[in-house]
């Protein structure tokens, strides 16, 4: 039991690396960039004394270098500081916009990977037309840029249907309904943006699922389970899908940083309280602890899914466990 | 080549990015006027496609909030999102050899450390570095090359670098060795040569990408800034006028999704032709 424990360990580690990395980096690029958060504080026509006093009081006038040990003692500490936009705790911003982004993608992640592994692996068995309409159409989705996909349904939806909201998480009388009426309303205003995800990420899931899927129908032991007798549909089900759905976990992992960035430009499409949008806003109002503190989050929540994708491969796939020493 | 041709989608792919880049090419000839022309702005913004205007100019799609003909600005933005997509492609190929052979070929601590560092920046989210990077300097089409090439090249490194260990094996190299011949000059001449394949291939889905990001950040604001006409400062003017001019959004979208798919599509051909024993998987991770 010694060696899996280590490999977590050493996972950890790298993953901790990992997301100090990008969070140093950040902090480097955001004050080489031009322009402070302080400009826009200060309103239109600040007098440099005014400048001076505010640069001071964020501290923005040490040494970049001490500015970043205290950001980091502060945040390691729990104290993530308040937004110099809002004056609001960067804790309570944050506290509302990762849950929203959370839910859409992982409600996204879900349906996405349900509906493409189905295509796909209808794909692989059935093939002929089908299969090639199919693949027309799954190339296609994969194409979709997300903030023109989200635009168009947004028309046909909104503009044309008027069937769906499409811009926030929430109607303006959310806080008056309860019960089934807040669930609904929650839901209308969710279904557009998740559709948009969820579409172009059933054309990529359906995509890699039917390579996965053509590789493994080419193995002798498919041949062999064929030449024993068994059903095409139990040789599919026992066989075939189970080892195609090996990468396919892989593939979860490693399409979680493409899928944060999607939600990125779908949450500026569709106005969703989430991460993507309170980056963005953050980065060009030069917000520094929302920034910091938003990257910190978001790469620990990339990190740690890749943990958890590379844990569930492990536990599928026996071929993955690391051997017992003198075994 | 003949395996290609007989490919239906890599002739498909081959045939619309060849219309496009003809298109691009020759803008000056087939787009009917600049993409920045303007007339009387009131009589003619807001053009249903095919409409013919009070000074008798056709518009095959129409004219924007600002009178700017539709047609005009796809076919000049086709230059800037062609260009821009290629050139940073072909910035994240110079840079992923690079790093892929020397990790490749001289292994030990420098392996170490460059494979570490293609890890590193594979594990960081692609949207939050390019926001950043965008916000350094001015938007311009030459940062968004730049931009996109430094945050691209990894994928590329890591496929150039098992090419180059399992190449540098094989008995011809050894033998090169033995005579005495230098490892730079092993790698230029016997070993990249042989490595492209896959390389050709990461490119040609690169390019998809690139022209989708590059998008992406000018639908942001990020990228090409307006007048001069990109794909995606078109559909970004285009989304506060979808009620009454949808088709300023929907044509520049519809082009990016013909050149994306164009690009998937003739990948995967040259991929499966190249190299039959890696047919059919498909690369799912995608920009956006």
């Amino acid at each position: 039991m010694v060696a899996p424990v280590a490999g977590a360990a050493r996972r950890a580690a790298a993953g901790l690396a990992v997301v100090l990395g990008v969070v140093t980096l950040t902090f480097c690029l955001l004050h080489l960039a031009p322009g402070d958060p302080v400009e826009r504080l200060v309103g239109p026509a600040p007098t440099p004394e005014q400048l001076a006093a505010a640069r001071h009081a964020l501290g923005l006038d040490r040494p970049v270098a001490a500015q970043y040990v205290a950001w980091l003692g502060r945040f390691a500490a729990g104290d993530w500081g308040r937004s110099v936009a809002t004056g609001r705790p960067v804790r309570a911003l944050l506290g509302e916009a990762v849950p929203a982004t959370l839910e859409l993608i992982g409600l996204s992640l879900l349906l996405s990977y349900l509906l493409g592994i189905v295509v796909g692996v209808v794909q692989a068995t059935v093939g002929g037309r089908v299969d090639t309409a199919l693949s027309i159409t799954t190339v296609t989705l994969f194409a979709l840029p997300g903030y023109w996909l989200g635009l168009m349904l947004v028309m046909a939806f909104t503009y044309w249907g008027r069937w769906l909201p499409a811009f926030g998480a929430a109607g303006l009388d959310a806080a008056a309904l309860s019960g089934w009426s807040l669930v609904v309303d929650r839901l209308r205003h969710l279904a557009l943006p998740l559709a948009t995800l969820t579409l172009i990420g059933i054309g990529g899931t359906a995509r890699f699922v039917r390579g996965a899927m053509l590789d493994v129908l080419g193995q002798p032991f498919v041949r062999t389970a064929h030449a024993k007798g068994l059903s095409p549909f139990a040789v599919s089900r026992r066989h075939v899908i189970r080892n195609a759905l090996v990468p396919v976990v892989t593939l979860l992992g490693l399409s979680l940083p493409a899928l944060f960035s999607g939600a990125v430009f779908v949450e500026a499409v569709f106005a969703w309280p989430g991460m993507g949008r309170q980056l963005v806003e953050a980065v060009q109002a030069r917000d520094y602890p929302v920034v910091m503190a938003a990257t910190a989050v978001s790469a620990t929540l990339v990190v740690l899914g890749n943990l958890v994708a590379d844990a569930t491969l492990t536990w599928l796939d026996p071929r993955l466990r690391p051997r017992r020493q003198g075994a | 080549m003949s395996r290609l041709l007989r490919d239906r989608r890599a002739v498909w792919g081959a045939s619309v990015l060849a219309l496009v880049v003809l298109t691009a090419v020759a803008a000056p000839v087939i787009s009917g006027g600049a993409p920045t022309a303007q007339h009387d702005i009131v009589a003619t913004r807001f053009l249903a496609p095919l409409a013919t205007d009070a000074h008798g100019v056709f518009h095959p799609l129409g004219t924007d909030r600002f009178g700017r003909d539709v047609w005009a600005r796809l076919v000049y933005g086709a230059r800037i999102s062609l260009g821009v997509g290629s050139l940073a492609v072909l910035l994240s190929i110079v840079l992923g050899v690079a790093v892929g052979a020397v990790a490749g070929m001289w292994g030990g601590p420098v392996r170490g450390v460059l494979l570490g560092l293609t890890d590193f920046a594979l594990a960081l989210p692609r949207v939050v570095l390019l926001l950043l990077l965008a916000a350094l300097w001015r938007p311009s089409a030459a940062l968004v090359v730049v931009v996109l090439g430094l945050t691209g090249w990894m994928s590329i490194a890591r496929l150039v670098h098992g090419e180059v260990r399992a190449l540098g094996v094989r008995p011809f190299v050894e033998g090169a060795l033995a005579l005495g011949v230098g490892r730079g000059r092993i790698l230029w001449r016997h070993i990249l040569p042989n490595a492209l394949t896959p390389v050709i291939i990461a490119g040609a889905l690169g390019v998809g990408n690139a022209i989708m990001l590059e998008a992406g950040l000018s639908f942001l604001g990020l990228g090409v800034q307006p007048p001069t006409p990109s794909w995606g400062n078109m559909i970004a003017s285009g989304r506060d006028t979808l009620v009454n001019a949808p088709w300023v959004a929907t044509a520049p979208g519809v082009a990016l999704v013909l050149v994306v798919v164009a690009c998937t599509l003739l990948g995967d051909a040259v991929r499966d032709a190249l190299e039959p024993t890696m047919r059919s998987r498909a690369p799912a991770a995608r920009p956006l």
